[in-house]
């Protein structure tokens, strides 16, 4: 761990929130990715055996 | 072979979905490198002390948050004017992560401010452009999920992007002139290109790459997403009929 | 255009609301700005400029979804469209007959309720000519937000959410101008600049607006 000085707060903060907002936007793309992916081969099964 | 063959949905699929783990995992990768780089192996700034470190993250998701409307922008010019419907999609699968952008920046910024300028925030001309930004990408999300129709929703969110960035750079520079007549002390001066030394400049660079890659990875892992959930919507509309 | 611009200014005088709403709104909001911030009189002339401009806004915003919502929902709208005017005209008439309905008498009232807020005597030329360059952008960026939504259901918070971004500049300059006015510096400039955002409004956003209104008379 560097020594951050008076300001180890703030550089943890900015560092902490960011990577968050990083994490959750690629969680949410992925989860919506995985999801949709499922629907759809739902989707194409239950249209495949009725051609 | 011209680039246009990416434009047929399916093809657009069969070609990203390899690269997309690649990507992501790539984009990580010298995300971590370049964060661990700034945050370990860098001296402080001798005015700013380690706050210096903010601005790995800072200054590329700022970047980001900009370039990533103009693509936005050119993917919805595309849209209008060939008509591919790839491109309509990955400008809506963009938006979000611009807004994400906009708010690392603003929020590192804002954490940079308080110990530097002893504020949170300041009504500074790139401050006060960011916020504008971020209304636009609000506003732009918003007209995407109002509208159910998907080809008037693409059409007219193409076209609030186009007006909507003549109005964003128009704010840009509005913005500019605002503030000179208002306080503006030399330690407000956000200019990085002065006196950035390389120790400083070489992890940044590396974390810009990260974030950029991110992006790219992102956008095609959601545009894909956007182009099943139409076909999913197509497959059922044909099922009930 | 001129028997287009007459029936809307005719509907919106007969039908009453729009006309005296948007005034009756501006001189709400400017009343209750006092209660807000306090009645000193030295902060209330500082912010004058700035509260005028902001209620003019708002209220310009408020009938904003009146301008293709009722055309577009009677169907006169579509006849309006099949009619040898050029729906760019049709747009740009519309933002026209808004302006003269709200934008204009916003105008005209404002130096009078400068009075209330106490605004420095030499301000009060520049908000008249600042409100009259700047109203009418006002009006035009709110006729290319209500085609936007103009199909949408629930479009007015929506709409909203779009405008206000892109008032962003006028309200800048607007109040700016005014600012320097109430200083004595010379707000020729802002002014300028103001006149060249109303101009280039009026030149390009009945094209942004018809190509909206087309997708949404599909």
């Amino acid at each position: 761990m560097p020594d951050l000085g008076k300001y180890a707060t703030e550089v943890l903060l900015a560092y902490g929130v960011s990577i968050g907002l990083l994490v959750v936007i690629v969680a949410l793309s992925m989860r919506r990715a995985r999801k949709v992916r499922a629907q759809l081969d739902q989707v194409e099964a239950r249209k495949g055996p009725r051609k | 072979m011209s680039i246009w063959e990416y434009a047929n949905p399916k093809k657009f699929i069969a070609t990203t979905t390899p690269w997309v783990p690649v990507l992501l995992w790539g984009s990580i990768a010298i995300l971590v490198v370049g964060l661990v780089w700034g945050f370990f192996f860098t001296p402080d700034d001798f005015r700013q002390g380690s706050t210096v470190k903010i601005f790995y993250v800072h200054v590329p998701s700022a970047l980001m948050a900009i370039n990533a409307w103009f693509m936005m922008l050119v993917a919805s010019l595309i849209w209008l004017i060939r008509r591919h419907h790839v491109s309509a999609l990955a400008a809506r699968a963009a938006a979000p992560i611009g807004v994400v952008m906009t708010l690392i920046a603003l929020f590192t910024g804002a954490v940079w401010g308080q110990p530097m300028w002893g504020t949170w925030w300041a009504w500074d001309p790139r401050l006060t452009s960011f916020l504008i930004l971020f209304l636009f990408y609000l506003g732009y999300i918003a007209l995407w999920e109002a509208i159910e129709d998907p080809d008037t929703a693409a059409d007219l969110t193409s076209v609030l992007c186009i007006v909507g960035s003549v109005f964003a750079v128009l704010s840009r520079y509005a913005v500019n002139f605002w503030n000179q007549g208002l306080h503006q002390p030399a330690s407000l001066s956000l200019d990085k290109e002065e006196n950035v030394a390389d120790v400083f400049w070489y992890p940044a660079l590396v974390c810009i790459a990260g974030f950029v890659l991110l992006f790219i990875a992102l956008v095609l892992m959601r545009t894909a997403t956007e182009i099943r959930a139409r076909r999913i919507r197509a497959l059922e509309a044909r099922m009930r009929s | 255009m001129i028997a287009l611009l007459r029936r809307d200014l005719a509907l919106a005088v007969r039908a009453g609301g729009g006309f005296g709403l948007g005034l009756a709104f501006f001189l709400i909001v400017v009343v209750l700005v006092p209660f807000g911030v306090g009645p000193e009189a030295e902060v209330l002339s500082r912010i004058a400029p700035g509260i005028l401009w902001v209620a003019a806004l708002l209220a310009a915003l408020l009938s904003l979804d009146r301008i293709f919502a009722l055309d577009f929902e009677d169907g006169s709208l579509p006849l309006l469209a099949t009619s040898p005017l050029p729906l760019e005209g049709v747009a740009l008439v519309k933002g026209v007959a808004h302006w003269i309905t709200t934008g204009l008498p916003l105008t005209l009232a404002a130096p009078a309720l400068g009075f209330l807020l106490n605004m420095a005597p030499g301000a009060y030329v520049w908000m008249l000519a600042s409100l009259a360059l700047g109203t009418p952008a006002l009006s035009m960026i709110g006729a290319f937000g209500a085609a936007i939504t103009v199909g949408l259901k629930r479009g007015g918070l929506l709409m909203s959410l779009l405008v206000l971004p892109l008032y962003v500049p006028t309200l800048i300059f607007g109040a700016e101008a005014v600012r320097r006015g109430a200083d004595g510096l010379s707000a020729t400039t802002p002014l300028m600049m103001l006149a060249g955002i109303t101009l280039g409004c009026f030149a390009l956003l009945p094209f942004a607006a018809s190509a909206a209104l087309r997708v949404n008379l599909r």
